[in-house]
């Protein structure tokens, strides 16, 4: 298998399994999936199917047993921890169903966290208007601006999602990694952070993979990929209704 | 940048760690005011040993003393004149010291030294301690008419007006005290019709005799004991014009420091300057008889080491060697028992010791040469051992201070698990993380042992207010004059000790950050996000 260039972000044979008392457990069984670029992905599955923990992968945050990560026509897993460190923090955006931001930092501050973390004092000293400005134009795409100094726990969880997708956008990524994002919202602020992220997918051509366990929401997204006990199902009704899709190559591989 | 943002904000958010960190800054406090008392305690006393003491003492033992000293200078100047700054010979005999005071004898063991006061001042701080102002300059062994300390509270009356009045009045109750047993051997013989001897109670009944009483000390004096001087015949001294050889003593040979009702310290004298008092001491001879002598108390010396002041009296050198036969009739060649030397500054003392010595081989000369350092030894060592102590407890107690921060650290460290799993997934380096607590616990040493040294710092300069606060509260004096003499309580700071107090301070809550910050380096990132 070698990667396509239309897919930005890619799995191939990707095991995982967790080790307690001495009995292995099977997590993912040998997932190959590809994520095409500037396509929203959904990824569902029912509780405890390794949604997560498929995502962590992606994002370089956990080691797969075996398999390969691919991103952009490279192989990341395999990288040194500055690289991925530089991945996460640079050509991608995380977003979780606890929005985890900061509780010490304003909606500024943790807009601007990436910013800071890529660069030194004296760096981020010499950048600071230029990423003050881009700051607070995240925050007006999401609508927040007049709340910027707001502190974490004076927001809504709907406003902390979207706090939380700001950041995400601060280093203008290529991928945008979703765990659940409206998973602790209610349906209509769901719904208004699903229509923000399909915005940004439509104008900034951001390649989204979003997981979710609500069929509703999976249903507006562009490509759907359902798991089941560590394995993708094929589900190439999904494929079909996607009206952008130019993959016909695309496969999804049930080992 | 975030590690910086982040750890002051942590600082300003979680005062458990400032709770924490307050043992550091208690621990800091305590240590400069300990280190700060004890040092400038030890100056002090440094400073009036050595000043007292003389950088190197030759003392001989014999009772004769060293004949020639001029002979032995020489002999020095060739060994070691170039580290020589001055010289100064004396005679040191033990005495004991009788003063009359009410009509009772108070005896007192002194060490009495002979002095050349000219040199003497040279060699060890001498002058400088007297209490009349123009002996300060330069001593005298004359009484002056007035003017001593008269301004320091229970001070008496002294000096040459003093002698007068007293002399005239003694000379009035003598021939009061003649009167009256005049009247009563008139009024015996008149009762019984024949001639009786004087009542003894008709004397006592006058109240205690005011004066030297000669005879209450006569009981006293074995047989042989040469009698010095004019002494004790009136015919031919009178006190209200003249003096005796002059002595200096030590204030506390003749004083002694007493609390009143109200809890002030008062001084009482038993004699001050224009009092006469009597000495006794061994003459130089191979079989020694006790000479006794009286002198005039020209002045006292106050240097506020006690076991100065309460030991020596001192008299001119050249009297001293008269009264001991230490001044050969043929030759005239004088003997002292006592070289004091002064060296330049800078010298080293124990090398110049050390040439002496072996010049005059202790199995040889029965002299020993010391510097002041090995005579104060034990003391200063004594000094030195207890604020090393102090020292190690209280940089244990920082070093406890220090597991309470690791505690807290561990804590936090805890309670932040969610939030560097999301700093992990923003890209932060684990490096990154263990920075940001590792700056903390920096930060954290800094502000504590900052506020110590400020609080430490300010104690110290108002330690003296304070002490008067505690002893107000507690009614129990914290600085006791009638132990230190010092009236107030000294202190020096130094910016060294402030420095490394402040480092190993710092140094503690930074290194007991280190296990919290390694662990929050090393935590998976995918456990931190997962955590509840
Ligand atoms: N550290 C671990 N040790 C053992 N098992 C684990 C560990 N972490 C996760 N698991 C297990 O892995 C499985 C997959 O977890 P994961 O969080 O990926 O599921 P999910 O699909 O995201 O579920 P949800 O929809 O509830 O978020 C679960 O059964 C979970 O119990
Ligand atoms: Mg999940």
């Amino acid at each position: 298998m070698h990667s396509s260039p239309e897919l930005l972000l890619e799995a191939r044979g990707i095991r995982k399994s967790y080790h307690k008392d001495k009995i292995e457990l099977p997590i993912l069984r040998g997932i190959d999936v590809g994520f095409v670029t500037g396509e929203m992905s959904a990824l569902v599955g029912r509780s405890g199917s390794g949604k997560s923990t498929l995502m962590h992968l992606l994002a370089t945050l956990d080691q797969p047993d075996s398999g390969e990560v691919w991103f952009d026509g490279a192989r990341i897993d395999n990288q040194s921890r500055a690289r991925r460190d530089h991945y996460r923090n640079s050509q991608i955006g995380i977003i979780f169903q606890f929005y985890h931001l900061l509780p010490e930092l304003s909606a500024i501050e943790n807009v601007l966290a990436p910013a800071m973390i890529r660069r030194s004092v004296l760096g981020y000293l010499r950048d600071r208007k230029s990423l003050r400005l881009r700051a607070e134009a995240m925050l007006d795409r999401v609508g927040l601006l007049t709340r910027s100094h707001h502190q974490p726990s004076e927001m809504s969880g709907g406003e902390m999602q979207r706090v939380a997708i700001a950041r995400s956008l601060m280093s203008d990524p290529k991928l945008l990694l979703a765990d659940e994002p409206t998973g602790n919202l209610d349906t209509e602020t769901g719904a208004t952070i699903l229509s923000l992220l399909r915005e940004l997918n439509r104008e900034d051509e951001l390649t989204i993979v979003m997981i979710t366990h609500d069929d509703s929401i999976a249903e507006t997204a562009d490509r759907c990929y359902r798991m089941c006990d560590g394995l993708l199902e094929d589900n190439a009704s999904d494929a079909a209704k996607n009206s952008r899709s130019n993959s016909a190559k695309l496969e999804t591989v049930a080992a | 940048m975030y590690r910086l943002l982040l750890c002051f904000r942590y600082l300003r958010t979680r005062y458990i760690a400032l709770a924490s960190i307050i043992s550091v800054t208690l621990g800091v406090a305590t240590l400069i005011v300990v280190n700060s008392v004890m040092a400038g305690f030890s100056a002090e006393m440094h400073e009036r040993l050595h000043g007292l003491a003389s950088d190197i003492v030759i003392e001989c033992h014999a009772s004769g003393g060293m004949p020639d000293p001029d002979a032995h200078l020489d002999e020095i100047n060739r060994i070691v004149g170039d580290q020589i700054a001055g010289s100064s010979v004396s005679v040191h005999v033990p005495s004991m010291l009788g003063i009359d005071f009410n009509g009772q004898l108070i005896t007192h063991h002194v060490n009495l030294v002979g002095i050349d006061a000219e040199t003497y001042d040279n060699v060890s701080h001498f002058g400088r301690y007297l209490l009349h102002p123009d002996n300060k300059e330069s001593v005298t062994f004359d009484l002056r008419e007035d003017g001593y300390e008269e301004s320091r509270e229970g001070f008496p009356h002294s000096g040459w007006k003093y002698r007068r009045d007293h002399a005239r009045m003694e000379k009035a109750w003598e021939a009061e005290r003649k009167r009256i047993a005049e009247l009563s051997r008139e009024a015996a013989r008149l009762a019984s019709g024949k001639p009786q001897k004087d009542s003894p109670e008709m004397v006592e009944s006058d109240g205690p005799t005011i004066g030297f009483g000669g005879p209450t000390l006569g009981t006293v004096v074995p047989e042989g004991i040469r009698e010095e001087g004019a002494g004790d015949s009136p015919v031919y001294f009178d006190a209200e014009t003249d003096q005796y050889p002059g002595i200096i003593l030590g204030i506390a040979t003749c004083s002694n420091k007493s609390r009143d009702a109200e809890g002030n310290v008062r001084d009482h004298y038993y004699c001050r300057p224009g009092d006469d008092v009597r000495l006794m001491f061994p003459n130089a001879s191979d079989k020694p008889k006790v000479v006794n002598q009286k002198f005039t108390v020209v002045d006292l010396y106050e240097s506020g080491m006690s076991e100065y002041d309460s030991t020596f009296a001192f008299v001119r050198l050249d009297q001293l060697q008269d009264f001991r036969g230490m001044i050969d009739p043929i030759s005239g060649t004088t003997s002292v028992t006592t070289i004091q030397l002064k060296l330049i500054e800078g010298a080293d003392l124990n090398a110049v010791r050390d040439a002496l010595r072996q010049r005059f081989p202790p199995d040889t000369y029965a002299y020993s040469i010391q510097t002041w350092r090995d005579m104060q030894g034990p003391l200063l060592a004594a000094v030195r051992l207890e604020t090393t102590i102090l020292n190690i407890l209280l940089f244990l107690i920082i070093a406890v201070a220090g597991f309470g921060i690791l505690a807290t650290f561990f804590m936090i460290v805890v309670e932040k698990t969610r939030d560097i799993g999301t700093l992990k997934a923003l890209g932060a380096s684990g490096s990154g993380v263990m920075s940001i607590f590792l700056s903390y616990g920096l930060l954290l040493g800094i502000v504590g042992s900052g506020v110590g040294l400020i609080g430490g710092i300010a104690f110290v300069h108002n330690i003296n207010d304070i002490a008067s606060v505690i002893e107000k509260i507690t009614g129990q004096e914290v600085f006791d004059p009638t132990v230190y003499y010092f009236t107030e309580i000294p202190t020096i700071l130094n910016p060294f000790t402030l420095a490394w107090v402040m480092a190993g301070a710092i140094a503690i809550a930074t290194t007991a950050s280190v296990l919290p910050a390694i662990r929050a380096a090393r935590m998976h990132p995918v456990a931190a996000l997962r955590f509840e």
